[in-house]
């Protein structure tokens, strides 16, 4: 039964593609020219444009992970259940729910319309988007914590800071920090594409090689970010298992 | 234990006074590089529009409502390419990511040296690119339309399902795995009967969860112009149609709705 619904779904779907299978064919030579452009990508003829491109994507990765992270740690506190109480929790997971639902990329749209074209948008959006992905994974994170160890702080007579301090903060600490630095990886990833409608960063770049069929240029903006995000997993790799 | 003798005392500290020191440099390095960041991003923003946005966002909001509800009846074709580009793409990566998989995870890997880092090369690359990219990438070279919505869903997909796949199969319990290989099973063999098994629970786990961040990413590779429901919205936006807009938003957001709900139904069904 299953497996029918599912052939039928198949079937209407892939009729739906209509392919212009000319357009297509045409295309090929044109990917396998991007293929090619892959053994020998063209870093020096427009080195500055992707030299500032990528510079301004870290820095916009840098700043928007440190501000998401400073918004996350609250909102993540108040969407808690067990430590915040029921009007905090559910305008805190009202947050969360709404900068999950949409891509960064509308966001950056409105950001750019609201704050004007350059980085500042584009801090703005993966900031955002930072508060919904950190707060929720840290909020299910003390959602689970250990309650003996809460109780046995609050039993000493602590205030609620003093709880959030020691009771709750040395449990969820080592998970805060690999988050953090998991995040950090997709803000870079992430700010690649904000650029392409005008929030700063390499996108920008990017976009104007694919539009101007510069395929080489296109493919070492590629490998600088395919390299840049393999130095950051790696490194994030060795001080998420240093401090867990 | 960390105790400094002070005007005779013994006093306690949590840590070594190198160490805590290093903590602190630490936190000077940050700080410094967090301010120097700042410092290029406002130098680079004009902050009179900043302090004049409440009012621009009042005004972008005040075009939105009341929304133009007989747009719906045409954003209905656009969602329905939007579910299959996602779901299409979703199901040509599992399909490549299986085999990648099984080369990158250690254990089944036929090649330590030469075929394992390829393996991992295909699926760092496929997963430090996002979709978007991948989108533009494929609408300059098969033309705009769903073909190439699809196929970059699928490109993107391919590594994310590879990774948490390969991982999967490396965390398998190896007693079922040798109890087969010792009837003398091949190769092929252990993979069906002891392997196989073991992660057929992960493998439909990742497939959902991924084709529910698919739905997500489909709604916007229109904006390149690789069909779907961002291909309203990009044209919305471009002729300042905002009440169409917020009807395209409220459709996004149904649909984010509803995949992350069908997820929800089939990891319970799952697990």
């Amino acid at each position: 039964m299953l497996g029918v619904g599912a052939a039928v779904y198949l079937v209407a779907a892939i009729n739906g593609l209509e392919v212009n299978w000319l357009r297509v064919y045409e295309g090929l030579d044109r990917g396998w020219a991007f293929v090619l452009a892959f053994t020998e990508p063209d870093f020096v003829s427009r080195w500055t444009d992707i030299s500032e491109g990528l510079v301004e994507s870290l820095i916009m990765t840098v700043t928007s992970t440190v501000i998401g992270i400073a918004i996350s740690v609250p909102i993540g506190l108040g969407a808690a259940r067990n430590v915040a109480p029921l009007p905090v929790y559910l305008l805190c997971r009202a947050i969360i729910a709404l900068s999950r639902s949409f891509q960064e990329i509308i966001i950056a749209i409105f950001f750019v319309a609201i704050f004007g074209f350059g980085p500042l948008a584009g801090v703005l959006t993966l900031s955002f988007a930072t508060i919904g992905f950190l707060s929720k994974l840290l909020a299910e994170d003390i959602e689970a914590l250990d309650r003996s160890q809460a109780e046995a702080v609050r039993s000493t007579g602590a205030r609620w800071l003093q709880l959030m301090n020691y009771g709750v903060q040395p449990q969820v600490m080592p998970r805060l920090i690999g988050l953090s630095l998991y995040r950090l990886d997709i803000n870079f990833r992430e700010s690649a594409v904000v650029g392409l409608v005008g929030a700063g960063g390499i996108g920008a770049t990017l976009n104007t090689a694919f539009d101007r069929y510069e395929f080489d240029t296109a493919a070492a903006i590629l490998l600088s970010i395919i390299g840049i995000v393999m130095i950051a997993e790696y490194s994030s790799g060795l001080i998420r298992a240093r401090v867990q | 234990m960390p105790v400094v003798e002070r005007a005779g005392l013994k006093v306690w500290q949590r840590r070594e006074r190198n160490k805590q020191l290093a903590i602190w440099f630490g936190w000077l390095c940050g700080t410094a590089l967090f301010v120097y960041c700042w410092q290029v991003v406002s130098d680079a923003t004009t902050w009179a529009f900043f302090w004049d946005a409440p009012r621009i966002a009042g005004d972008i909001g005040g075009r939105m409502v009341p929304p133009r509800w007989s747009y719906v009846t045409r954003i209905g074709q656009p969602l329905w390419d939007t579910i299959n580009i996602a779901t299409l793409g979703t199901a040509v990566a599992i399909v490549m990511a299986v085999p990648v998989a099984f080369l990158a995870a250690s254990n089944t890997t036929p090649n330590k040296a030469i075929v394992r880092p390829i393996a991992l090369l295909i699926i760092v690359s496929s997963r430090s690119i996002n979709s978007l990219i991948w989108a533009l990438l494929l609408v300059s070279i098969i033309g705009p339309g769903v073909l190439a919505g699809t196929v970059a869903i699928a490109l993107r997909s391919i590594g994310f399902c590879a990774k948490l796949l390969y991982e999967a199969i490396e965390e398998i319990d190896h007693n079922q795995v040798e109890a087969i290989a010792a009837t003398g099973a091949g190769r092929s063999q252990i993979i069906a009967y002891g392997i196989v098994p073991q992660i057929l629970p992960a493998f439909a786990g990742i497939s959902v969860f991924r084709w529910d961040i698919n739905i997500r990413e489909s709604t916007v590779l229109g904006l390149v112009g690789a069909g779907g429901i961002g291909l309203q919205l990009q044209g919305s936006l471009n002729t300042l149609a905002w009440p169409q807009v917020s009807i395209i938003l409220m459709a996004i957001l149904l649909a984010v709705l509803f995949s992350e709900w069908v997820s929800a139904k089939v990891r319970h069904a799952i697990i």
